[in-house]
């Protein structure tokens, strides 16, 4: 069986991640299905530290994916901001980088 | 880039599964069909997907969303069969199969994370699978292979198609035959595909905007494909219209 660790800091870390993920426009992310549903699910198989229930076993690894999936796209997501988001540089900003400024031409170019 | 285009993202129950609805229009597929998946609890993930779009529609982050039109629109035409065979011709080339000789420190590592796994693999599958450190990787017995197939067999075309996409992240089908059986979880089975890269790492530091972006996103393709892979296979949707090759 794979080593999930405690349930209770799976579903604390899956709440968290569903409360950055939503919110929108005044939709409190606990309205959400989502946050319903994974809220619903703990208590009706109460997950706890027990091993000997198979679908309890079954759900915290559910649970431990889902919460993988949802941290990881927001890591990508902010590392892709980070170094991948800015997109080109126009001419200006290019010319700017080693000190020149690109000439006025008011008939355009020749 | 698409701007966020609708307020609500909401689910409802069709007469095939699940829909996803986007204010009071249905989602569809790239191919035009009707978006319906066979569990509700997928259809719930997908939901949230949608629903996390901030201004813009970012679609390489919506994974399950990805998988589900793989699933419908399939558009590389492969049946279930296909899709075995895809997925059982990687065990040719595993990544904890193929083994390196040096740096010694290398090859210590790979047998002491990946033995365990392989060894796993032939208990619970009862078959003969082996390592190699030749170049033209290890030699897997037919046996073996029908082994897989037969298993394989046994889940539908929805999860086929999930389980053949985990293979194609992970390049391992034993990886991914520890995911689905719940032997390892998805950072584990990351962290063993990319074992060879983590030793460089440990060795040459980490270079944020490459390593841990690609570790960012296997670790959402593979969590979001093991996932996809429950959730078509659970008994509460085995026998769905869906599901049926």
């Amino acid at each position: 069986m794979a080593a999930l660790g405690s349930p209770l800091r799976t579903l604390r870390g899956l709440l968290r991640e569903l409360r950055y993920a939503g919110g929108r426009a005044g939709r409190p992310y606990r309205d959400t299905p989502a946050y319903q549903h994974v809220v619903a699910a703990f208590r009706a198989h109460r997950v706890t530290s027990e091993k000997l229930c198979r679908a309890q076993q079954e759900l915290h690894f559910q649970a431990a994916t889902y919460l993988c999936l949802l941290r990881s796209v927001r890591e990508h997501e902010a590392l892709h901001q980070e170094y991948h988001g800015k997109g080109e540089r126009s001419p200006e900003e290019v010319a700017g980088l080693v000190g020149f400024r690109l000439p006025q031409q008011p008939g355009g170019k020749g | 880039e698409r701007k966020r285009f609708y307020q609500n993202v909401s689910i409802s129950q069709g007469e095939g599964g699940f829909e996803i609805n986007l204010d009071h229009r249905k989602l569809k597929t790239p191919q035009g069909k009707l978006f319906i998946v066979p569990s509700e609890v997928l259809a719930i993930a997908v939901a949230t997907e949608w629903d996390s779009q901030k201004d813009t529609i970012k679609f390489y982050t919506m994974h399950l969303t990805t998988l589900c039109n793989t699933a419908l629109d399939n558009p590389t035409q492969r049946n279930k069969m296909q899709l075995i065979r895809a997925a059982v011709k990687f065990l040719e080339t595993d990544t904890v199969c193929y083994r390196v000789e040096e740096p010694a420190a290398l090859a210590e590592l790979q047998r002491d994370e990946w033995d365990p796994v392989v060894a796993w693999a032939e208990k619970r599958y009862n078959v003969a699978i082996g390592s190699s450190t030749s170049i033209l990787g290890p030699n897997i017995p037919a046996s073996t292979k029908e082994t897989f197939v037969s298993h394989l067999a046994s889940y539908n075309v929805w999860a086929l198609q999930g389980i053949e996409y985990v293979i194609t992240q992970l390049k391992s089908l034993i990886l991914s035959m520890g995911l689905i059986d719940r032997h390892i979880t998805v950072e584990k089975a990351v962290l063993l595909s990319r074992l060879e890269e983590e030793y460089q790492i440990q060795r040459w530091g980490s270079v944020e905007w490459a390593h841990d972006y690609d570790l960012c996103e296997l670790r959402a393709r593979t969590a979001a494909g093991t996932l996809f892979v429950h959730l078509c296979s659970e008994s509460s949707t085995v026998k769905h219209k869906l599901l049926q090759d």
